[in-house]
């Protein structure tokens, strides 16, 4: 399968990338690591006049702790986060990269294209959202911090502008008594989510929830902030029944469609038993921490 | 549409071609440089046959345009063999039967070579997940990680 013709541009700053996207409007698509965008490209589930490749400008690949925050260069491949000690920190995060298609793509695959996508079964948007994140984007008229949870606005659609590239993406780090887990279900090494859960929760000194981030991957048109779960948990204690309680409410929060991963009824359910099942994870790390 | 003149370092060799935007570096390899060792299997990025090694790491080669890999370095399974002598992982695949009907085993063995160059004495756990994303339907793996356990021992 061979992608339609398109002109391809390798700019070598970021703002003669942002130029080139002015200019084309949205007949110009980013290409960083490609691994979602070629293939849609060869299927020709999409087609685009022009690429515009971000792979090689320099200072978009990297990962630092730097005031408060975990930051990750949207252009880090997720081979690297694989083995950084910074993204250990954070349990969701580690739990996820290792899950995500398989080893050769994430050799390639670059985690701020796995965001900027705006494909609710990555696995990076129910991360972002369930920790908190900032994205980072750079405009024609400079740059601007959105919060994941204010990110996706429907299937494939984002808050990104035609001539918008997403920078960077940072990550609170997370205060003492904190833990975050990622709970995925899927068929096979390289497929996508059938049902997915990013939790992250903090304690106060007596146990008691004092903040919560609760997501969903591929359960709807984009990835589900289970805002109701994240309401009840907190000033709660976690036991079992309030963690029954919270992932019910995470799974309710969901809007998935059947396929051939599973009906909506089983999608529901698996939502209802990852999210409870990265809640205990997220406690015990909490407990740890 | 504008062609591009690429520089590609193939197998060590330098080599320079005129490539439309949308050639795949898979076909580049194939049908420009005439190396047909590297397969076209899924052509979806599932399968794993068309593995070769971007600047060292195994990447799907039918997902990787072929200007992007202006100016870096492809070894394909035909760089394997160095003066006449088979690579430790192709003698090791013979030697554990590591293949059937072999249709996997070119980006299998670039996948295992690459883990090999990390990593010299990988666990089997290690293997399997190395080769994640090279599927074969014929051996059920075993006898795969059998030989890059084998190659892994020859090689220390």
């Amino acid at each position: 399968m061979i992608p339609a013709p398109f002109d391809y541009h390798r700019p070598g700053t970021l703002d003669e990338a942002i130029g080139l996207l002015s200019r084309h409007g949205d007949n110009a698509k980013v290409l960083s690591g490609g691994m979602s965008l070629l293939p849609a490209l060869k299927l020709r589930l999409g087609a685009f006049g022009h690429l515009v490749d971000i792979g090689r400008i320099p200072g978009l690949e990297y990962v630092k702790e730097e005031g408060g925050m975990l930051r990750i260069g949207a252009g880090t491949r997720q081979r690297l986060l694989e083995d950084s000690e910074n993204v250990k920190r954070h349990g969701a995060l580690a739990d996820a990269i290792p899950l995500i298609a398989d080893p050769l793509v994430r050799n390639r695959g670059t985690f701020g294209g796995n965001l900027a996508n705006g494909d609710p079964a990555n696995d990076g948007p129910a991360i972002a959202i369930a920790l908190g994140a900032e994205l980072v984007a750079r405009g024609p008229k400079g740059e601007r911090t959105i919060p994941a949870s204010g990110f996706y606005k429907d299937l494939f659609v984002t808050a990104l502008g035609n001539d918008e590239v997403l920078t960077e993406i940072r990550i609170p780090l997370p205060p003492p008594r904190s833990g975050s887990a990622y709970r995925k279900l899927k068929r096979k090494t390289g497929d996508y989510a059938a049902a997915a859960a990013a939790v992250r929760i903090s304690l106060n000194d007596k146990g008691v929830v004092k903040a919560a981030g609760i997501a969903l991957t591929n359960a709807g048109p984009t990835p589900i902030h289970a805002v109701e779960s994240e309401k009840y948990l907190v000033g709660k204690t976690l036991n079992d029944e309030t963690i029954r309680e919270a992932s019910r409410l995470a799974a309710q929060a969901g809007k998935p469609s059947g396929d051939r991963r599973g009906s909506v009824e089983y999608k529901r359910e698996m939502a209802r038993v990852l999210a409870g099942r990265a809640l205990r994870a997220a406690l015990d790390r909490a407990k740890g921490s | 549409m504008a062609k591009h003149k690429i520089s590609v370092t193939v197998n060590g060799a330098p080599r320079e071609a005129e490539v439309e935007s949308r050639l795949l570096l898979v076909h580049l390899i194939r049908e420009v440089f005439r190396l047909t060792g590297t397969h076209v299997g899924c052509d979806t990025s599932h399968c794993g046959v068309c593995t070769v090694l971007l600047d060292g790491q195994p990447v799907k080669s039918c997902t990787v345009l072929a200007v992007q890999a202006d100016g870096r370095s492809v070894s394909t399974v035909e760089g394997l063999e160095q003066g006449g002598k088979l690579h430790p992982i192709q003698e090791a695949f013979t030697e554990k039967h590591a293949l059937q009907c072999g249709f996997c085993t070119p980006g299998m063995l670039m996948t295992c070579s690459a883990l090999l160059e990390v990593n010299k004495k990988p666990t089997e756990q290690q293997i399997r997940q190395a080769i994640s994303g090279n599927l074969c339907r014929c051996t059920g793996y075993l006898n795969i990680v059998k030989a890059v356990q084998h190659a892994a021992e020859k090689m220390t």
